[in-house]
């Protein structure tokens, strides 16, 4: 099954690759991720997105909370969360294509940010399916090239997590 | 406050944290360092002849004593050569503290002589390791280190300082307290559960207690044996946990697993509640795990490690905390409240288990190694530190050699690194100065530290060297015989040394043992003629011997192979 997990850890050199090392020592598998420094500048907050069997899923929250940088972690996915990806992808925007292509975008409420003469850069947020969804919903050739931050993640309401 | 040199600070924090002992070889990066310790004489330093015996021989310091081991080497091949002694520690979760040399920091990245990415290179087989970019930082990160070290699930930590750093200046206070946000281990066990873990216990008819290193390593042999008595059940040690309940007691049912007795294993499966105290079902204690699982009995697992429980078998009571304060609750509990649990039915089953005498073995006119263990315990009183090497005479030593008491037996447990022997003697015998310190080990393991011969020369340890020699990569040779009808590849060295002249050439005593009758002799000379001088056994064992009883990898534990079954 798939699981959204955050992570706040110390914002030191080298926290990072002791996470994604973990996963790939333990044969862990990490669909996304994303990491950046939050409002707090000693700390990062990651989101992994991974998958496999309760006891698989089990041990890596048990694995991540063993490394020392590593300050708490939540598995975002076993209660109400919202989570969100930014795609921008770059799409041939020429003859019948270009209206077409913009009008796709209305759709997903992406925004074109950037123009020429035969192409369009989109910008789309949403959660991963939805971004899945708008490069099946158009002409593969037409598109150049796509760019993903992998997803971010939050608990709705009062779950929060921090220090 | 006056100012100090980096370099003058880490020998500071060494001597504020206690440290008797480092480890270590000196170079390039760490010079500074060097000049330091050669300024002072409270810390004493323990020249090896290769940085893989430095960790090592400061793992059995912490191994085989209360102290923490500290090794010293320099950047590049010199942190690469320590890689094999961090791991084998990690493995085994021992304190340790390892200090790299690294380049200077305006090197770093720049493929500089001798420089190599410790801290990534070491990260997947340390608790945590620090690269230290500022000299205002060695005093904390140095306090840090060791307290991670030490404390939870310990383990070892390399602190990586650049030699610029070494020589900068700062003002020098050594914390004296230490907090982290992001590490707080769990100590006192959840009451509910511990309460819990004794009804299971109280109302158990085939119980078992299954014990690991873990009681060795949080001191709590004493509490263990007094719950062991109270409950009047039978226990089993791991390999990394022999010594923790007296071997020579009646309770004590031997090793479990691949080589374990037939009683232990038995025990094992068939027991309705199984207590897991500091033991983490590793696949040479339980075999398959599938196997293990198919079979209806309750577990309760102690265990300051949550990462522990339930990683190869679930669990029905977990209890996260330190050993010995769980253990003090769980007798609490028993002496006060509840009556004892009536087990005499199993233990006649399990005595019937035992009567199948599964470690009897019989001589011939070659020297059996089980024989020699068995006479190396009756010579020493069962009161010698033990090291081991890797192999079929790591097994024997621990099945022959009743550990009546912790941290007397030091070998590479969950690792397997050959080689270990000669450097744990080194590390245990500065250790226990008054103690007797025997290192068994085979003909292909101690070819691994040999050159630490000399080492033990320069420092005048008398430790005694059993080395059961049959020719043979003894361990891969059985399997060979047993899983491939045979065929003995690359297990024969036809070129080994005389290990008598070599032991001479580094200046200690050499004696050639070939027949039987002549293993308590020689034993004697080693002991007690020569008691304060390092001493060279090398013992011609039957060639062919095997470890029994063996349960195959992947198979159940209760699918043993006995000695004098057709293979």
């Amino acid at each position: 099954m798939r699981h959204i997990i955050s992570i706040l850890l110390e914002n030191e050199a080298g926290a990072l690759s002791r996470v994604s090392g973990l996963f790939s020592a333990r044969g862990y598998n990490i669909e996304t991720l994303t990491v950046a420094p939050t409002e707090d500048l000693s700390l990062s907050r990651l989101t992994i997105v991974t998958s496999g069997s309760d006891e698989v899923i089990e041990q890596i929250t048990k694995q991540l909370n063993k490394l020392i940088d590593v300050i708490k972690v939540v598995d975002l996915s076993e209660a109400a969360h919202i989570e969100r990806e930014l795609m921008l992808i770059k799409v041939r925007a020429t003859g019948k294509d270009r209206e077409e292509m913009k009008r796709m975008a209305d759709i997903f409420r992406g925004r074109i940010i950037d123009v020429t003469e035969s192409t369009y850069v989109i910008e789309l947020t949403g959660s991963g399916s939805k971004l899945d969804s708008f490069i099946q919903g158009i002409d593969a050739d037409l598109i150049l090239e796509t760019v993903r931050t992998g997803v971010s993640g939050i608990g709705r309401g009062d779950r929060i997590l921090k220090v | 406050m006056t100012m100090m040199t980096g370099a003058e600070i880490v020998i500071r924090c060494l001597q504020e944290e206690k440290v008797d002992y480092v480890f270590g070889y000196p170079g390039g990066s760490v010079l500074h360092i060097y000049d330091e310790l050669f300024k002072q004489d409270q810390i004493k330093h323990v020249l090896v002849r290769h940085e893989q015996a430095a960790v090592h021989a400061a793992d059995a310091l912490s191994r085989s004593s209360n102290g923490i081991g500290v090794a010293l080497v320099t950047s590049g091949p010199g942190a690469t050569n320590a890689v094999t002694g961090i791991a084998t520690a990690y493995m085994d979760s021992i304190p340790l503290v390892v200090i790299s040399g690294q380049v200077p920091t305006h090197y770093i990245g720049q493929d500089a002589f001798q420089e190599c990415d410790t801290v990534g290179i070491t990260r997947p087989c340390v608790k945590h390791n620090f690269l230290i970019k500022d000299v205002r930082d060695i005093a904390m990160t140095m306090k840090k280190a060791f307290y991670i070290a030490r404390t939870g699930r310990p383990g070892p930590v390399v602190v990586d300082i650049p030699k610029d750093i070494t020589a900068a200046k700062c003002k020098f206070e050594y914390p004296k307290e230490i907090h982290m946000r992001s590490y707080n281990p769990v100590v006192k066990g959840h009451l509910g559960q511990i309460k819990k873990a004794v009804q299971l216990l109280l109302g158990a008819k085939r119980p078992v207690i299954y014990s690991g290193g873990g009681v060795i390593l949080s001191n709590a042999s004493e509490q263990l044996t007094k719950l062991t008595r109270l409950l009047g059940f039978p226990i089993t040690n791991t390999l990394m946990g022999l010594g923790a309940y007296p071997a020579s007691d009646p309770q004590f049912l031997g090793m479990p697993g691949m080589h374990g007795t037939v009683e232990a294993n038995m025990a094992m499966q068939h027991c309705d509640v199984l207590l897991a105290i500091g033991a983490r079902f590793d696949d040479r204690v339980i075999g398959n795990p599938e196997d293990f699982a198919s079979i209806p009995r309750k577990i309760i697992h102690v265990d300051i490690d949550p990462s522990s429980i339930s990683k190869r078998v679930r669990v029905d009571v977990p209890i996260v905390g330190n050993v010995a304060d769980v253990l003090e609750e769980m007798i609490k509990l028993l002496e006060t409240e509840m009556p004892k649990a009536g087990v005499a039915d199993w233990w006649k089953e399990v005595e019937g288990w035992r009567a199948s005498k599964c470690t009897d073995y019989s001589m011939g006119d070659a020297i059996m190694p089980q024989y020699v263990i068995e006479k190396l315990w009756e010579l020493t009183g069962g009161n010698a530190i033990v090291t081991s090497d890797v192999g079929q005479h790591q097994m024997w030593a621990a099945q022959y050699y009743k550990f009546d008491k912790p941290r007397r037996w030091i070998n590479s447990g969950g690792a397997g690194t050959m080689g270990v022997g000669l450097p744990y003697a080194i590390g245990a015998q500065l250790a226990n100065p008054d103690m007797p310190v025997v290192c068994i080990t085979g003909d292909g393991s101690i070819q691994m530290c040999i050159q630490e011969l000399s080492t033990a020369k320069q420092f005048g340890l008398p430790i005694k060297i059993i080395l059961l020699n049959n020719g043979y990569l003894g361990m891969v040779r059985q399997w060979q015989e047993m899983f491939y009808s045979r065929r003995y590849s690359q297990t024969y060295m036809d070129s080994i040394p005389d290990f008598v002249k070599l032991a001479e050439a580094y200046g200690h005593i050499g004696i050639r043992v070939e027949k039987p009758e002549n293993v308590e002799l020689a034993l004697k000379r080693a002991f007690i003629d020569h008691k304060d001088d390092l001493v060279f056994l090398d013992i011609c064992t039957a060639r062919e011997a095997n470890v029994f009883p063996m349960v195959a990898a992947g198979k159940g534990l209760s699918e043993m192979v006995l000695a004098g079954e057709n293979l």
